[in-house]
């Protein structure tokens, strides 16, 4: 256990009036979990990595031997296998990831009600008013849940104490063991100001080399900044990132719903996307995986009782690796596999020649303007509305079929037509990512 | 590091006749062994989660008393385990 200096002193006192925010961050979440299911991987230079042969071969976690070694996520692991030699890749098991993520959720809970998860592995907890309630300090809080989470989850967390989420993660960040450090009002000059610039949350590799060309190197050099020069260089998010590292976010821990999987708030869109196993330069490929996404997308809004009014497509070239969307709004909202498919076919068509010429890598469909599945519709007198509800009828029965045997009991032929994408379950290896921090 | 005389731990489901109570609750009341034996749990001393560390896995573990040894046995939801062990 780290105690940044004045952390001691913050143990007795509470946070002196101030908001109590931890960050939790489960280390090396993935390989943990793998680390923790199969113990002889304990003690391995290993890695967990996506399938070669789907060209999804990349390192998504690594053991902390193999990071010693060098090994980074989201390098290629033909990458990752010449630094280390040796190292034992594992597939990923996303279902234990989720299990695990919600056991952890679940224990946060138990402390206070207001958890923001940020991604699988880490989470935001606003221990303030746990604080009188259970007459611990958020350092011994935060202690206890790193205990129980390796005693009941056998996995290791780090946690980051502050006023702020801002410095809360960055304290969080500061250790890769199971670590807890304690930022405070006193010591936050000492302790965050002197590290880079790139460990602030939101400054990347691109605001890190145009900070260094004002000579900002660290957070303190940034606190210290003229708010008007760092708009005039980085725009709206200049002034923003000074407040980040001055400690002045402000922003709340969202109190999110257990019950409802912790995805209760707003969504916007559903969307998937796939990188496919082999170049898409046919219409005939593109189609496959188009339907195959749309399946994915369309079910998934039907669950959530969601229509859309916008379609979109992303698409990555395999040439360049270039990356657009585009996006096009329907007459009327749905939430119709075939009329999902058949906008973002015509949609993809629309801006690219599908051919040997011009190979895609990967794709994605998405569907936005989301409203309540029972929203009033317009009927019309063509009959256009009731052969839309036929087809909708359809979807909700074949949804039904999915659910009790499975998602790929009942295919579309277009999905079938291309062996690449044999085995392929959109929907239900379908992963959480981090909403972005200015969500609202 | 394990103790005399065994290799190891290995991770091994087995079958549990178990007594589900009213408030919801789970009292495991014996194991029975993949060979047909069976071995009559005479008390349940403590139940909390846990992982186990010698074997991977976790769920809700159950300190038992079989005869005059205390060992562990996990309830995974739905199977149950317990830490076999290896002889050297």
């Amino acid at each position: 256990m780290i105690f940044a200096g004045g952390g001691i002193e913050l143990i007795r006192n509470g946070m002196n009036g101030d908001r109590a925010i931890l960050h939790s961050d489960c280390n090396c979440f993935y390989a943990s979990v793998e680390m923790h299911l199969n113990p002889e991987l304990r003690g391995t230079a290993m890695c967990v990595g996506g399938d070669v042969e789907r060209r999804h071969g990349i390192v998504l976690a690594k053991s902390p031997l193999a990071k010693a070694a060098g090994v980074k996520t989201g390098e290629a692991l033909w990458q990752a296998r010449e630094k280390c030699p040796g190292l034992i890749v594992t597939p990923p098991h996303f279902k234990s990831y989720m299990r695990y993520s919600r056991l952890a959720r679940m224990i946060y809970y138990d402390y206070t009600n207001q958890v923001e998860p940020f991604g699988l592995d880490e989470a935001w907890l606003d221990v303030t008013g746990s604080e009188r309630y259970m007459g611990e300090s958020p350092a011994f809080i935060a202690q206890e849940i790193s205990e129980r989470i390796k005693a009941e989850l056998g996995i290791t967390v780090s946690i980051g104490v502050s006023w702020n989420k801002i410095f809360a993660k960055l304290g969080s960040d500061s250790d890769a063991g199971d670590g807890i450090m304690v930022i405070t009002r006193d010591n936050y000059r000492d302790v965050v100001w002197p590290r880079a610039v790139g460990d602030l949350i939101y400054v990347g590799p691109s605001t890190q080399r145009k900070l260094a060309q004002l000579d900002i190197f660290t957070i303190g050099d940034l606190a210290n900044a003229s708010s008007d020069l760092l708009h005039a260089w980085l725009g709206k998010m200049g002034p923003v990132l000074k407040l980040f590292a001055n400690g002045a976010d402000v922003s709340p821990v969202k109190v999110m719903n257990p019950a409802m999987g912790d995805v209760e708030r707003e969504v916007k869109s559903i969307g998937n996307g796939l990188t496919s196993a082999h170049n898409i330069e046919s219409p005939q490929d593109a189609k496959a995986l188009i339907w195959l996404l749309s399946e994915s997308v369309a079910q998934r809004l039907r669950e959530s009782n969601f229509i859309g009014k916008t379609i979109g497509i992303s698409v990555r070239d395999a040439q360049f690796l270039t990356y657009y969307t585009r996006q096009v709004k329907l007459e009327r909202p749905t939430c119709i596999t075939r009329e999902i498919a058949h906008t973002a076919y015509d949609l993809l068509c629309a801006n690219e020649p599908l051919d040997a010429a011009h190979p895609l890598r990967a794709l994605g469909v998405w569907v936005s303007g989301l409203m309540p599945l029972n929203s009033p519709v317009q009927y019309d007198l063509f009959g256009i509305e009731d052969k839309r509800r036929e087809l909708e009828n359809l979807d909700f029965a074949i949804d039904g079929l999915r659910h009790r045997f499975g998602n790929r009991c009942v295919m579309r032929l277009s999905e079938l037509c291309d062996n690449a994408l044999d085995g392929v379950d959109i929907k239900d290896e379908n992963v959480i990512h981090p909403v972005g921090f200015f969500h609202d | 590091m394990t103790a005399k005389g065994i290799a190891g731990r290995i991770k091994h489901y087995v079958a549990v006749d178990a007594r589900f109570n009213e408030d919801g609750s789970i009292t495991p009341q014996a194991v029975l062994w993949d060979d047909g034996r069976r071995f009559t749990i005479n008390a349940t001393l403590d139940r909390r989660r846990a992982a186990s560390l010698k074997t991977g896995g976790d769920g809700i573990r159950y300190t038992v008393r079989i005869g005059t040894t205390v060992t562990h046995l996990y309830y995974e939801d739905p199977r149950w385990f317990v830490e076999e062990r290896v002889p050297e």
